[in-house]
């Protein structure tokens, strides 16, 4: 089943049971792989019962593309046949590395964007969709930090690896928000770099404010609270310029009730409905 | 200059271990270094992980508090990293790593209740199989009974303590009432299994275990009942491989000599 051009939500074991009663009209439900690749169970119990009701998307949080090791193929295969049991409309991954040596990190890590690193991605991205059969999306990260040996920036890195593999990609547009507070980007510009052409889904969450050592602002990606204004304002700009597009809330800690999350995708679903142009959104963020 | 794997092995290594300096060429927005930005992915991995266990191991966080539970999964996470990518198989060793932490040696039974919940996490999201029931059972030839091999539901855990560690276990889950208990009153076997929807813990008798176990391992009837005698001469074979009937343990049955035993 395709993904509508609706918003969705992450789902979560806690609202598993509300769902089923209650069968709320949303667009889609979005799931992290890594959850459901246990042999059994009630979480692939609920999730079979769910998919009979609505589209859903698969999010990986473990494949790990941005590693200088070769992917991990037995971990390929379990989302091969995790997608041949659910059959997802969507599949993404993220822009970054989790595994080194033995160990699993269980972060999204950071990777320069260098040719190196470039031609390293495209030929994971490669292997993904070779041994997946299918186009995967690739999401954007949240940053912290930079590397000093960068010399792409970011859209223009993920343009290239976009082109070369042919893959989707996912924009978080909180992401951009976060990595482009933490690296003093401006946030529209970015938007206006990055290939949009290739979105087929859009990710919004919320995040905690910090500041570093210099007093500096540091955004922290904790998808633990509502959008932000500003994102919202930012995912009007893109909606924009792409009309409707898949867009999922993204809440995984200090989760909020069933009605309240429902309330946020109701809301990225008013800005699709009613998308002003790209101008009248930057008139209001500047008047 | 360092290759891309040797990089990634610095970062790695320095999330692990906050005494390692900030990997070379991680930058703040002016180029210049910034441990506290570094600091955000390292507070992000251990206290993911420490998260992870807190929500597996319910009641040994209970029994210890928020804050000593945070120390000794802290301990324990940038000693023992995932193995693997996915997290639902992660803290396999924990009640290892519990029962050699000095700092609860005063607590001997702590690992005992903190195996109770790995096993309880495995049985959760174990294959599914359905049980067979006390009729299939009669269905073996009752003069060959003591050559059959049971095949154990995959969800199937068996835990033993020379403590009342079930008793503290369900003292300190959600809904129990924590209450003084005899470390003295002797040791609890238990059985944790998901039949169906749900995982249900069940106290076994002495010599259970030892049965289950050996059953687990292919061995007959009659071989894993000698093994139970052996643990104590009042091992009924009866009752307990009733209660583990009715408990959901078994999902099918053969004979030495045969291969197609199996129920239809």
């Amino acid at each position: 089943m395709n993904i509508p051009q609706c918003a969705g939500v992450g789902l979560k074991p806690q609202h598993y049971r509300e769902i089923l009663e209650t069968v709320p009209d949303i667009g889609f439900f979005e799931v992290h792989a890594e959850n459901y690749m246990g042999a059994g169970g009630p979480p692939h119990r609920y999730l079979g019962a769910i998919r009979e009701l609505y589209p859903l998307s698969l999010h990986g949080v473990g494949l790990s593309i941005g590693a200088a090791r070769p992917l991990d193929r037995d971990h390929l295969r379990r989302l091969k046949d995790l997608i041949a049991r659910y059959e997802p409309g969507l599949f993404s991954e993220h822009l970054a590395w989790s595994s080194h040596g033995e160990a699993f990190l269980n972060d999204l890590l950071p990777v320069p964007y260098t040719n190196e690193t470039l031609r390293r991605i495209a030929s994971h991205i490669d292997e993904v969709q070779e041994t997946l059969g299918r186009q995967m999306l690739l999401e954007n990260p949240s940053t912290y930090i930079a590397f000093a040996e960068s010399t792409y920036g970011e859209p223009d890195f993920i343009a290239e690896v976009q082109g070369r593999t042919g893959c989707g990609l996912l924009l978080d547009v909180s992401n951009v928000h976060v990595a482009s507070t933490n690296q003093q980007w401006d946030p529209f510009a970015y938007i206006d770099a990055y290939p949009l052409g290739a979105v087929q889904e859009i990710h919004l969450a919320g995040f905690t404010p910090e500041t570093d050592e210099k007093h500096r602002p540091l955004l922290i990606d904790t998808h633990n609270r509502p959008v932000d204004p500003l994102v919202w304002q930012l995912y009007a700009y893109v909606i924009g310029k792409l009309g409707p597009t898949p867009t999922l809330i993204e809440w995984d800690a200090d989760l909020p009730s069933w009605g309240e999350l429902h309330a946020e995708a109701m809301r990225a679903e008013a800005h699709m409905r009613s998308h002003p142009t790209p101008q009248e959104v930057r008139l209001a963020g500047t008047g | 200059m360092q290759g891309p794997a040797e990089r990634q092995q610095d970062f790695a290594m320095a999330l692990l271990d906050a005494a390692r300096a900030t990997p070379p060429g991680v930058v703040g927005p002016d180029g210049l270094p910034s441990p506290r930005r570094f600091a955000v992915y390292r507070n992000n991995v251990v206290a993911g992980l420490i998260e992870t266990l807190k929500e597996n191991y319910p009641a040994v966080h209970r029994i210890v508090g928020d804050e000593f539970f945070r120390a000794m999964a802290g301990q324990f996470a940038t000693t023992h990293p995932p193995q693997s990518p996915i997290m639902l198989a992660y803290g396999a060793d924990f009640p290892e790593f519990i029962d050699g932490f000095e700092p609860v040696a005063t607590l001997p039974y702590l690992a005992d209740v903190a195996r109770i919940e790995r096993a309880w996490i495995e049985a959760y999201h174990a294959a599914d199989a359905e049980p067979l029931s006390a009729a299939d059972l009669l269905a073996i030839d009752q003069d060959r009974l003591a050559q059959v091999r049971l095949a154990l539901h995959p969800s199937l855990r068996v835990t033993q303590s020379r403590f009342p560690a079930l008793t503290i276990w369900r003292m300190n889950i959600a809904g129990g009432e924590p209450a003084a208990v005899d470390l003295e009153a002797g040791g609890e076997d238990t059985l944790i299994i998901r039949p169906g929807a749900e995982v249900r813990v069940h106290q076994i008798p002495m010599g259970a275990a030892a049965l289950v176990t050996c059953l687990g391992g292919g061995k007959p009837v009659v071989a894993a009942a000698m093994a139970a005698l052996e643990v104590t001469i009042h091992f009924d074979l009866g009752a307990t491989l009733a209660g583990l009937i009715e408990a959901g343990a078994f999902i099918g049955w053969s004979f030495e000599q045969d291969t197609g035993g199996e129920p239809s």
